[in-house]
């Protein structure tokens, strides 16, 4: 078992009051809390911060923590041979090696927090199992067609003496066609295992689209972009366009502008129910990056024979 | 270990969930969800029925104020504000989102 210096994490000095310990918690709280900061690693800080001031607010915990000794921060260490009789409630013969040191308290006095193990050592009442919050990454194809996801989470589970174990959870979760980026689903039951008859967590996913190369999701509409050379532009053209389905043929009419969308209807993703949605196909005039003198020299005469002013909208340049 | 995959109930505004399942699904007491209700932060799919339901919807922001709640000692009033933000805030995003997926983005292999 790792030691983690509870009093380091939330900047107060061993001696520091209920008072001072509350303060410097909401203080890191502010700063860290992942729904309320933008910083990318606050979750991690905001996790050591909330499992050190859920040992330290509480005086059977914190007195408790403060007999395991004083270590160097992610020293290996073990409790004091009485340690377990003392606080654990349990037997002595107890493996201290495969768990978390947040792990020790959880079933010790603190209530509220993540975990609604608390103050129940030993009791026989039911404990609802944890509720866990994940993020699904999937791909636009995962969305066309419907996934499994594989998904694989280390959670922590409550043995007969109320204390907690890392144990690996491996299932796999059937996500409908027609999911949306930020959409939620529920699996219920698949959080943390219930105590004592208690009901299982359940598991909240968030849907995160991957970027994909080719499309950009709109909700059920896709976005994608269409380079045309100018003479394409000019005189329209019949392009093959990639879709989730396969190739399509789109006919892009003649005069046809750089930012004009042209619909491909129902070549979206499938919606819930019934229906798709659409395909936008979003026009960008390409010049040719190395024109050959051939190129050159009819762009040349076109620039010649041509009387089209594009910035006719501007004011003139004498101020007039 | 169970290898059949879990099925997944979507959270949409078509769903709904009883009070309790609400207070369940949270970890909010039924006592600071009725005053979340009574602020007007969180309006029942039918105000007037005695039985109220919410759309699923909303599960996910009553879970984040409820996270709050428990981080920052929150009482029901703040809670309530911090409801409006929370679902404004995810409303923003999702438009945000929407509006950047359809500006194009310049890519010219060369």
């Amino acid at each position: 078992m790792k030691y983690k210096d509870y009093y380091e994490i939330l900047g107060v000095p061993k001696d520091a009051t209920a008072d001072v310990i509350k303060k410097a918690y909401r203080k890191l709280a502010h700063k860290y809390h992942p729904d309320v900061s933008k910083d990318p690693n606050g979750e991690e800080k905001f996790k050591d911060a909330s499992e050190a001031y859920k040992t330290l607010k509480d005086p059977e915990a914190r007195a408790a923590y403060d007999k395991l000794g004083s270590h160097r921060p992610g020293e290996d260490f073990q409790p004091p041979p009485d340690w377990g009789q003392q606080f654990g409630g349990g037997g002595g013969n107890f493996s201290f090696d495969d768990i978390d040191l947040s792990d020790l308290f959880a079933g010790l006095g603190g209530r509220g927090g993540g975990f609604r193990a608390g103050g129940q050592r030993g009791a026989n009442f039911p404990i609802p199992g944890q509720d866990y919050e994940v993020t699904a990454p999937i791909t636009v194809e995962d969305a066309y067609g419907g996934t499994e996801l594989d998904l694989n989470l280390s959670v922590p589970e409550y043995d007969e003496h109320g204390r907690m174990h890392r144990v690996p959870l491996v299932f796999k979760a059937r996500i409908p066609k027609g999911v949306t980026d930020g959409e939620r689903l529920r699996l219920p039951g698949k959080g943390g295992k219930g105590v004592n008859g208690g009901a299982n967590g359940n598991l909240y996913l968030t849907i995160a689209m991957q970027p994909h190369p080719l499309y950009r999701v709109t909700g059920h509409d896709l976005y994608l972009d269409l380079p045309l050379a100018p003479w394409e532009a000019a005189l329209g053209a019949s392009v093959e366009v990639p879709t989730l389905g396969g190739s399509v043929r789109l006919k892009v009419p003649a005069g046809t502008n750089t930012g004009q969308k042209l619909r491909l209807g129902k070549r979206g993703l499938p919606k819930r129910r019934e229906g798709e949605g659409d395909l936008f196909a979003i026009v960008q005039i390409v010049v040719p990056p190395a024109p050959t003198d051939r190129e050159k020299a009819l762009f040349k005469d076109l620039a010649q024979a041509s009387t089209f002013n594009p910035r006719a909208s501007f004011p003139t340049g004498d101020g007039t | 270990m169970k290898t059949e995959p879990a099925d997944a109930q979507w959270l949409h505004e078509h769903a709904e969930v009883s009070f309790e399942e609400l207070a369940e699904l949270s970890g909010l007491s039924p006592e600071l969800l009725r005053e979340l209700v009574d602020y007007g932060a969180l309006v029942p799919v039918n105000v007037r029925s005695e039985k109220w339901t919410f759309a699923t919807e909303r599960v996910v922001a009553v879970r984040t104020v409820s996270r709050l709640h428990q981080d920052f000692d929150l009482d029901a009033n703040a809670l309530s504000v911090a409801l409006n933000l929370v679902e404004r805030i995810h409303g923003l995003e999702a438009q945000l989102q929407q509006l950047q997926s359809q500006f194009p983005v310049m890519r010219i292999k060369r």
